[in-house]
């Protein structure tokens, strides 16, 4: 689950991590207030988005005076953001935060996340931070420095060693210390998937204050946190695509013609590959998980039902030891009934009660085209989607 | 005959009288798989499908010699359930345990460090040894005795390539699912030395998709050990919705960026034969050792 800026850097500051002082605006005159109460001689208004690449964006803007601040905040509120993680379709702005500018000696990139190679969780930086992180990583590897925490030794980890490895030294090093063993104490305690502190501004004085802050909270780990699974941003989902997950679904709408009905996520993305080469446009990328029912599977293939761009319906269900086929197929039968349209169905069944399925199909009064394997099935929906007899 | 498992398993079933255990347990029963015991703590001493139920696996292993466990415990108790194994020296564990917390995986590793168990999982459909013994979910309807083996990520596109070997005639030797969490116990490599060792195995097939780094470690493993059976590797996801394939800025780059391409190079150059797609998988395999 991704929090925004704001709430990051609320938790965080209960961990003793340093934040510029700042507040949430939903008007460009709350904006406005908040810069005159902060009173300080710079200040930093940025979008409350869920996606990196904002400040390239033009989502992250500097201001000299609180007037500046209010037509900031009043150019921003509103508009669609799109940055390099958001996609083309980008995401509306719907709030600000506003905070004081800090006067950075230097800045670098902190994160703590967990290696899967190692199966620990893992503290990495780089001497110097920035938007540009990514790049500069992929021309030179080595510029990343690593700690490992031991499973049950936060405290054994050397910390100011690591200070050290970064060239901090003096204050900020001693501070330093003290904030990478915070964001890993909290990191345990929050069940975080990813810290990311980018950039950690170091001040003349010594101080470590994070700038911008990433906190990403594993959602199997929710049922721990009830207090942190409320602070989850409905409103800046998919309604499509939470309806779905509401159902045991995993659904990305896309903006292609044939509808996408697969079981498990490696035959999905398998289903994809095959159906793009075919020069097909998937419309949407739907998982069934095996924890799905009947009823949930219904709701998911509404959503698909329901979208006036799907032109074709492609059913590829491999029935293992969870998903049975019939279980999809009484499904659709659900479904067709209750969006009472006539889409060409491509219907490809194998495993776990794949003949039965087919007859509860028929039972349904469900038209279909049976196709015998996902090649067969791939072809016969790109062509029902061009119009075209297979 | 086959890797992991053999005719002397003896399996128990940890969250056995839950809905779930009950049912696969079951249904592995009805394939021939030796199911001795069930465990599920403050049940010792009552009997579930007609086997005896303990209140912990050092018990069970003590009463009926089981050497493998099959986990259907829910997430919140998943880790505990694992380490009570691993801690009862059972060899094998298999998970089918979906969305265990990451951190909990951490604290699995540590405790599988040193330890005589070999963890298959979590989120893993398991492992089967078709006509042999089934730890898992998976399907079997399609699954044959033979030489292929296959190592992979995702459950149900194993059953479809498992089918299709099925279909041109090559059985599997074994099948195992390392499972989709970024933290899992054995991975592909630990599945490819254990193929190459086995002489029932004739060639191996990797299932892989986009994320992590099973695919560029097990294309490590390839380029220096330069085994002799033929490696067929897919990789899923060439063409993944942008949401599928995003990550965190920073984060992707520096652990390596785990799109199919790279992945799929990475095991070209390492003498991997790269099946274009699923449907093509059996024939690249029957290719491959028609060949040798």
């Amino acid at each position: 689950m991704d929090l925004h800026e704001f709430q990051s850097k609320e938790i965080l500051s209960r961990y003793g991590v340093a934040v510029p002082p700042g507040r949430v605006a939903w008007t460009a005159e709350e904006a406005e207030s908040i810069a005159r109460e902060l009173d300080a001689r710079r200040f930093a208004v940025k979008a409350q988005v869920h996606a990196g690449g904002r400040g390239r964006a033009g989502g992250v803007r500097l201001a000299a005076t609180s007037d500046q601040v209010r037509s900031i905040a009043a150019d921003l509120l509103g508009t669609t953001l799109v940055t390099e993680q958001t996609g083309p379709a980008g995401r509306t702005v719907r709030r600000v935060y506003v905070e004081a500018g800090v006067e950075a000696k230097r800045d670098l990139y902190v994160a703590v996340l967990v290696d899967r190679r190692l199966g620990a969780v893992t503290l990495i930086a780089t001497r110097r931070g920035g938007e540009d992180i990514e790049e500069r990583v992929a021309r030179d590897p080595s510029i990343v420095e690593r700690l490992e925490i031991p499973p049950d030794g936060i405290g054994g980890a050397d910390y100011a060693g690591f200070a050290a490895r970064l060239d901090l030294d003096g204050a900020a090093g001693e501070h330093a210390a003290v904030l990478f063993r915070n964001l890993v104490q909290a990191f345990f305690d929050l069940d975080a998937s990813l810290i990311e502190i980018n950039p950690l501004a170091v001040t003349a004085a010594g101080d470590v204050v994070a700038l911008d802050v990433k906190l990403v909270l594993d959602d199997n780990a929710l049922f721990r946190h009830p207090d942190l699974a409320e602070l989850r941003d409905v409103d800046s989902l998919d309604p499509v695509e939470l309806q779905a997950q509401r159902n045991e679904i995993n659904f990305v709408r896309m903006d292609g013609d044939i509808g996408v009905v697969v079981n498990g996520a490696g035959l999905a993305l398998a289903t994809h590959d095959m159906l793009r080469d075919a020069g097909g446009r998937p419309a949407n990328f739907m998982d069934i998980r095996t924890t799905a029912n009947s009823i949930d599977i219904a709701r998911g293939l509404d959503l698909l039902f329901g979208n006036p761009g799907v032109k074709v319906v492609l059913v590829n269900i491999h029935g293992g030891g969870m998903t049975r086929c019939d279980t999809v197929a009484e499904a659709i039968g659900i479904s067709v009934r209750r969006s009472g349209r006539r889409l060409p169905i491509v219907y490809r069944a194998a495993g776990n009660n794949a003949e039965f399925s087919r007859t509860v199909l028929n039972n349904c009064g469900v038209a279909y085209m049976p196709a015998d394997d996902m090649a067969h099935a791939v072809a016969l929906a790109v062509a029902a989607a061009r119009g075209e007899a297979a | 005959m086959a890797v992991l498992v053999d005719l002397g398993t003896r399996v128990l079933c940890q969250g056995m009288t839950g809905r779930a255990g009950t049912y696969h347990t079951g249904r592995a029963i009805a394939y021939g798989t030796r199911v001795v015991a069930g465990v599920t703590p403050g049940k010792g001493g009552t009997r579930h499908l007609d086997l005896p139920v303990f209140d912990t696996v050092a018990e069970a292993v003590a009463e009926t010699g089981a050497n493998a466990s099959m986990i259907f415990v829910p997430a919140p108790s998943a880790a505990a359930a694992m380490i009570e194994a691993i801690e009862a020296e059972i060899p094998l564990v298999v998970c089918v345990t979906e969305r265990v917390p990451v951190l909990d995986m951490v604290r699995v590793r540590h405790a599988l460090a040193g330890s005589k168990t070999r963890l298959v999982g979590p989120n893993s459909q398991g492992v089967l040894a078709p006509g042999v013994c089934k730890i898992g979910v998976m399907g079997t309807v399609h699954a044959r005795p033979g030489g292929i083996g296959i190592a992979s990520r995702t459950a149900s596109l194993t059953s479809e390539i498992a089918a299709n070997l099925s279909a041109v005639g090559l059985g599997q030797s074994t099948t195992i699912g390392i499972g989709g969490d970024p933290v899992h116990g054995i991975g592909f490599v630990d599945c490819l030395k254990l193929f190459m060792a086995d002489e029932a195995t004739e060639g191996v097939i990797l299932i892989g998709e986009i994320g992590g780094s099973e695919e560029e470690q097990a294309a490590e493993y390839l380029r220096a050990e330069k085994p002799s059976k033929p490696v067929v590797a897919l990789v899923a996801g060439r063409h993944a919705p942008p949401q599928r394939r995003m990550g965190h800025a920073g984060t992707l780059t520096i652990f390596g960026r785990g799109d199919a391409a790279s992945k799929i190079e990475a095991l070209r150059q390492a003498g991997a034969i790269i099946a274009p797609d699923a449907h093509h998988v059996a024939d690249a395999m029957r290719e491959a050792l028609g060949r040798r």
